[in-house]
């Protein structure tokens, strides 16, 4: 028999304050019936000052296995993400080999499950080898048993017309969803950050906001086109949040999502050079952040993903020309939607708008069952407790991913996770990973 | 100043300390004996990662002149994925004694990635970065403009009021974004010309102003030295970028010809920060005539590179015994 547990008094979504039983796997009593109902050796949580939420999911993660083991394995990908409080990432599709086929993916929702930290949804490529030029067998991913439902050749846009039209076209048979990771090649070659002010002085080649823009609108154009759904990544400009909320005023069925770093840091962080600031698409203004801010407030923007990239040391530790693009996000990602929506009262932004941009809206948008529910008796206990007054200092060292290559090194932050459960087993209790041995 | 990485960090006191000790040491360079001892023991490290003969020998002859010895250490194409890492060369020759990194690198930002990622512990001096900056030649550009401007007297001086036009491939020039960044410290009045194609945006935030319009601008700025940059043959190609539709477009509009020479105020200058482009961005008319300026820069380069490494050098020296 599984260990339940008993929360007290934590705040549902930051509101009302309640107990919870977990037990087999589930949220099996709320209120007053949950202490009368647990029993006996039940471990009982204080849920005193802490916000309880749905487990989050990451709708963009690169857990680099197979193939960059020395940046990040299924294990150690999915153990951060237990620690940020997601209980389901996507994996990108961008491993070697390449998650374009029905075998790859396959395996890599079976070192999620094997793992045990959390849900690993296999991200399959739109095409072959994400060369951008033959669809790739999209239905068999969709009908092994990784039940793959999201599409992405993230790193590479699909930037043929006529093929983005098929692959929209064609995932309408499953349900599944195209992520474009919006990116106009030829205006972007050499790209190393945003093109403006600061790109100019420090003479890096620009990767200018049109670039992203102008697929952002065909692709939107595209999707009304064929009737169906399509989900854009890590949209980063105040252009692209206009078109995304035009093309919604329109009826198209378009989401999309910014990641934690869009949402606070800008291009000015690059001035000196420091490769932990490059990552694709690139930091971009003031202006954009505060557009990116308005347009999550708002519902425009529907989600937050972390796009967590990590890199071998050697691959940062160069000139910035010579650097991978990106950067971790599993573990710093809450801390950072805290700081910049929560906290920041320029943003009407409670608990609840972030369990629905980090866990109910991503696992509707992946079609995830059992992920991003309520915290209502019956549902899988999938969630976490966050410390919101917590404050704590990133030190590299110290996180969990395999690499260390966040941008937020020695940063203070707000808001700790305390405690994450998936499917009723604690995976995180103290701040803490829970080894199997001890769940 | 413990490294020379960017024009733009340089106070107006700093450069002018700079210039005023290039001119003590141009001086002494017309001496029989030229070199000089203060360097001396001490191992200065030319790190080439592009190939720049004149701008390596201008740093060799300055370290030798002050008795410095030097290694050449020149690496084609950049360290990226292939071969040794930056890190790993710059390690390497800092354990071998180096007292000073100059570099030269094809990536932007290179050369303050050594100074700042706490690889090595040496100063360091940029001769060039890719897109970046030539502070160097900023120096050298501005102590030749202040010594036509102010003759035997430069001591102290600014270059308040001058007037200056740079024209060609600003996108792509470092030895633009350092000589703006210095001119609007000495306080010059500077206009950068170029096709629109080749002007980044965001310049439009530097100190100084913009124009697409050539005659216009002699015209109207009536400058005191207008500098040619040199532009690439193969920016016109669409592989290359497709800038321009072809070079006798470009020199047609942006080329210094006979008229424009003409058209220039009796003493204004000619500028070049080599290799030039004759026929392209330059007519050999203005390259060889009297106002051209581009052998004095060349000799001037050593000047100033050997006020740098003194007052990177020695100065530290020195001032680190004075402050015993």
């Amino acid at each position: 028999m599984s260990t339940s547990y008993l929360i007290r008094g934590a705040a549902l979504l930051g509101g009302e304050r309640s107990d919870l039983l977990l037990a087999d796997g589930v949220i099996a009593a709320a209120g007053p019936d949950a202490a009368a109902q647990a029993t006996a050796d039940a471990i009982t949580l204080d849920g005193e000052g802490l916000v309880a939420l749905p487990g989050l999911v990451d709708l963009h993660t690169h857990l680099r296995e197979p193939g960059r083991e020395d940046a990040e394995t299924v294990y150690s990908g999915t153990r951060a993400a237990a620690l940020g409080g997601f209980t389901c990432v996507h994996a990108m599709a961008n491993t070697d080999p390449v998650a374009d086929t029905a075998g790859v993916v396959e395996q890599v929702w079976r070192l999620g499950n094997e793992a045990g930290w959390a849900e690993v949804r296999p991200v399959g490529a739109v095409t072959v080898g994400l060369d951008g030029e033959h669809l790739a067998e999209l239905g068999a991913m969709a009908d092994s048993a990784a039940r793959v439902r999201v599409f992405s050749d993230d790193g590479k846009c699909v930037w043929d017309p006529v093929l983005m039209r098929r692959a929209l076209e064609y995932v309408k048979a499953f349900d599944g969803v195209i992520a474009q990771h919006a990116q106009e090649p030829r205006l972007t070659e050499g790209a190393l950050m945003h093109e403006g002010v600061v790109s100019a002085e420090l003479g890096l080649t620009g990767w200018p906001a049109v670039a992203e823009e102008a697929v952002i609108a065909r692709d939107v154009l595209l999707a009304e086109h064929v009737g169906s759904r399509i989900h854009i990544c890590h949209l980063s400009t105040a252009g692209s949040v206009d078109i995304v909320r035009w093309a919604k005023a329109r009826g198209i069925d378009v989401t999309a999502e910014v990641t934690p770093h869009h949402l606070i840091l800008t291009d000015e962080s690059v001035r000196g050079y420091d490769p932990q600031f490059k990552v694709n698409p690139p930091l971009r203004t003031a202006a954009d952040v505060a557009a990116v801010r308005a347009g999550l407030a708002d519902g425009t923007i529907d989600i937050v993903a972390t796009d967590h990239a990590p890199h071998a040391a050697q691959d940062k530790d160069c000139e910035f020309a010579a650097a991978a693009f990106g950067m971790t996000g599993l573990e710093t990602a809450l801390s950072v939607v805290a700081e910049t929506m929560v906290n920041d009262d320029a943003n009407d932004f409670g608990w609840a708008d972030v369990a629905r941009v980090m866990s109910t809206a991503p696992a509707r948008i992946g079609r995830v069952a059992g992920q991003g529910g309520a915290l209502r008796v019956g549902e899988p206990a999938n969630l976490t407790l966050v410390d919101p007054d917590a404050r704590w200092t990133v030190d590299p060292a110290r996180l969990r991913t395999a690499s260390d290559n966040t941008p937020f090194a020695g940063r203070e932050l707000p808001t700790r996770v305390v405690a994450t459960f998936w499917r009723g087993a604690a995976t995180v209790l103290d701040g803490e990973p829970q080894p199997d041995g001890a769940r | 100043m413990r490294h020379l990485l960017s024009a733009a960090d340089l106070t107006r006191a700093e450069a002018i300390e700079i210039l005023d000790t290039a001119e003590t040491m141009a001086q002494t360079q017309s001496r029989e004996i030229k070199k000089l001892p203060p360097l001396r023991g001490m191992t200065v490290v030319n790190l080439f990662f592009e190939d720049s003969t004149r701008t390596r020998i201008s740093f060799e002859a300055a370290a030798k002149r002050l008795s410095a010895d030097v290694i050449n250490f020149s690496a084609k194409g950049s360290s990226v994925s292939k071969g040794e890492s930056l890190k790993d060369t710059a390690q390497t020759l800092a354990a071998m004694g180096a007292d000073a990194v100059v570099i030269r690198h094809p990536a932007s930002g290179a050369p303050h990635r050594l100074a700042t990622a706490g690889w090595i512990d040496t100063p360091v001096i940029n001769a060039g970065d890719g897109m970046h900056q030539h502070p160097t030649q900023a120096l050298l550009d501005a102590f030749t403009m202040r010594r036509r401007r102010h003759g035997a007297a430069t001591t102290g001086t600014d270059l308040a009021g001058a007037r200056v036009v740079i024209v060609g491939d600003v996108l792509h020039s470092r030895v633009a974004r350092s000589n703006v960044d210095l001119l609007a410290t000495l306080g010059a009045d500077v206009v950068l010309v170029a096709p629109p194609t080749l002007l980044p945006v965001g310049a439009e935030v530097w100190p100084c102003a913009l124009s697409y319009d050539l005659d216009a601008t002699i015209a109207e700025h009536t400058p005191d030295a207008i500098m040619m940059l040199r532009v690439q043959r193969e920016r016109m190609s669409s592989a290359g970028g497709g800038f321009f539709p072809s070079p006798m477009e470009y020199s047609r509009r942006y080329g210094l010809d006979g008229a424009r020479l003409r058209a220039l105020p009796d003493h204004a200058i000619v500028m070049h920060p080599g290799p030039m482009n004759r026929g392209l961005e330059i007519s050999a008319q203005a390259a060889d005539s009297a106002r051209s300026t581009v052998v004095e820069q060349v000799s001037n380069g050593v000047a100033v590179r050997m006020a740098v490494l003194y007052l990177l050098l020695a100065g530290g020296r020195s001032s680190e015994r004075n402050a015993q």
